[in-house]
């Protein structure tokens, strides 16, 4: 695999401590030496690369940022970086770790009591178990406070009924959190594969992140005992604390899809001779790459703000909105374009754009959709909801 | 157990390197330092052996004229104990380098002195083997395989078309080569705690150079190709060229 390098137009890197520079080359070589060889043939079966997870748990990817329970503790820019190289090589592989990180591991650290904790981190900070995420539900994506899923108490047990999708990780997950409504209020639960009622089934047919499990849960009067209620939930804010969390890990994440993708397509532009010269040397490609160059240098500035602000506990919600909605989105018009500098080239797997492009749509619509997260500054800024 | 670890930094191999203007150096202007992909066979190594018998230190050992200590706090992050860095010598003067190592080595007492079989930016092959004729120690060359029964290593090692087995007694120098294991990546955990193990800096004693370089230059550029003809009708012309002039057939 030929070597990445990185991207650093602006000099950000005197900004990055030497720990935080040690975290993302030594990710960037991971993901250069292991993932990106597995990751065509992943793609076109598609397959998680199942023998990385191993080391993905020994080298502390997952919850990085938590303290305690075997988690990394490291700080927010040096998780953001983790994200961003993983990314560099599959969206489908950073949604991965962010599920468990973010998604998983985050709200049992936060709402969980401490022996949850000691049942669960630990193995999910070494990836032993696997996690997943379960709020979405057919019926309700960017609305998820509609959702219809209900949790009774039964004796010192919980019964739960209904249906939730899009879920990443769904089928190998060893542990669910889901969100269920008891009475009118959203709780969260951990349901573990083999509970009586409880069973997934994966998404087929998918043209977007395919080395990601997606699958749909299915919660027929599932029996949760009273030891996996998770007591600190209060609400369907507990939920959006998650998913504010796994935010910023994307918005970071659209970074490495975005410098995957101009990298390949300048170096394509540089060798591609038609006409007298490298295509690189004519006035459209070169405008592409410009701007390509100059979104990535704009995303990097706006995280590593972000990042920096979020360890000194001062990130807002709306913050992490505008991150995640401004890097998605150029990210997926600049794998747009480094595609079309591919030209027909572009379409072939051995070549990485068009699957970063495809990967970019599911992000773009993940974790609030790019419109949500407009309508989520837009009433900061104006006061006025426009949701509904 | 003490594991000792020489450690060498050394251009990313896939660095360009350029002459600079003196005419008898790198300039180091652009260039990326990483950890000598041999010695990470052993650091591995150390650290394995390590974390078979569950207790002891890994102790890594650079030399380093600038002081740079980036490549022990990667051995650091990776998970040696503490580490030692000589300032002092030189990059090139493998003789220098091996006195000065052994000056430390001595004091750090190790049951088996690991490295990997050549640095990649000299590639002189000969510091182990200087290291142990200065400590009086036996040592084996570019080996793929250790194991340590009591107070002997067993090592396997590479020759002309075939194996040696090797036993040595501790302690001994191993030097090692690829293939003996597959090194790890840092931890993220590994990497916070690296800051906070300790890195002694030691000024190196004055030692006379033996070696001097008095010139460097980049590797002719290949001459360029040449066609002999088209088709069929050329492969004659082609063979004989190969056999002839070039004779690699």
């Amino acid at each position: 695999m030929r070597e990445f390098k990185g991207l650093d137009f602006y000099e950000m890197d005197g900004l990055f401590s030497e720990e935080e520079v040690m975290v993302r080359d030594t990710v960037r070589s991971f993901v250069t030496e292991k993932l990106l060889p597995l990751l065509p043939e992943c793609w076109e079966k598609g397959t998680f690369p199942k023998t990385l997870i191993r080391d993905i748990g020994e080298m502390g990817l997952m919850g990085a940022n938590l303290t305690g329970y075997g988690c990394a503790g490291m700080n927010n820019v040096a998780y953001g970086l983790a994200m961003q190289e993983l990314e560099r090589g599959d969206s489908g592989v950073r949604s991965f770790c962010s599920v468990q990180g973010a998604l998983v591991m985050y709200p049992i650290h936060t709402f969980g009591n401490e022996e949850q904790k000691q049942r669960y981190l630990p193995r999910l900070a070494e990836a032993e178990i696997i996690g997943c995420f379960g709020l979405t539900e057919p019926d309700f994506g960017s609305n998820p406070g509609g959702m219809k899923t209900r949790a009774v108490r039964k004796g010192n047990r919980w019964i739960l009924n209904g249906t939730k999708m899009w879920i990443t990780n769904g089928s190998s997950a060893d542990v669910a959190v889901v969100w269920a409504k008891v009475d009118d209020v959203v709780h969260g639960f951990l349901v573990e594969r083999g509970m009586k009622g409880f069973r997934a089934q994966e998404v087929r047919g998918k043209l977007s992140l395919r080395v990601s499990d997606t699958s749909e849960l299915i919660l027929e009067d599932c029996e949760v005992p009273e030891e996996n209620h998770l007591p600190g939930t209060d609400g369907i804010k507990s939920a959006f604390m998650c998913l504010n969390a796994a935010r910023y890990g994307i918005a970071w994440g659209a970074i490495g899809a975005a410098m995957a993708c101009y990298d390949e397509a300048l170096s394509y532009a540089r060798n591609r001779v038609q006409f007298t010269k490298p295509i690189a040397g004519y006035q459209l490609v070169q405008a592409k790459l410009v701007q390509m160059l100059t979104e990535i240098t704009k995303a990097q500035l706006l995280c590593l703000q972000l990042g920096r602000l979020k360890d000194q506990g001062k990130a807002s919600h709306v913050q992490v909105s505008m991150a995640k909605r401004n890097n998605v989105w150029e990210a997926l018009k600049i794998a747009r374009m480094a595609r079309d500098i591919l030209g027909g080239n572009g379409i072939i797997n051995e070549y990485q754009s068009m699957r970063h492009m495809c990967n970019l749509e599911t992000v773009y619509t993940y974790e609030g959709t790019h419109d949500i997260h407009t309508l989520i500054i837009g009433e900061h800024i104006t006061g006025l909801p426009a949701y509904y | 157990m003490i594991l000792a670890v020489c450690i060498k930094r050394v251009p990313d191999t896939n660095a360009r390197p350029q002459v600079a203007p003196d005419g008898k150096s790198i300039n180091p202007q652009g260039i990326e330092w990483v950890i000598n992909p041999y010695d990470e066979f052993a650091i591995e190594e150390a650290l394995r052996l390590k974390e078979k018998a569950g207790t002891g230190e890994v102790v890594g050992v650079s030399v380093d004229p600038d002081g740079n200590e980036s490549i022990l706090r990667k051995a650091l992050a990776m998970g040696v104990d503490r580490g030692i860095l000589v300032k002092g010598g030189s990059m090139f003067d493998g003789a220098v380098t091996a006195e000065l190592l052994a000056g430390v080595l001595k004091n750090v007492k190790a049951d088996l002195i690991l490295f990997g079989k050549q640095a990649v930016d000299s590639d002189s092959y000969q510091v182990p083997s200087l290291v142990a004729h200065h400590l009086g120690l036996p040592r084996a060359n570019v080996v793929t395989k250790l194991e340590i029964q009591g107070t002997k290593a067993v090592c396997r090692r590479q020759i002309e078309g075939n194996e040696e087995l090797l036993e040595l007694s501790t302690p001994c120098i191993v030097s090692c080569q690829k293939g003996l294991n597959e090194p790890r990546y840092p931890s993220l955990k590994g990497i916070m705690a690296a800051k906070k193990k300790p890195l002694e800096v030691l000024e190196a004693p004055p030692i006379e150079a033996r070696i001097e370089i008095l010139k460097m230059e980049p590797p002719p550029p290949r001459p360029p190709g040449r066609i002999v003809g088209k088709g069929r009708e050329a492969v004659p012309e082609l063979v004989r060229l190969l056999r002839e002039e070039a004779k690699v057939i």
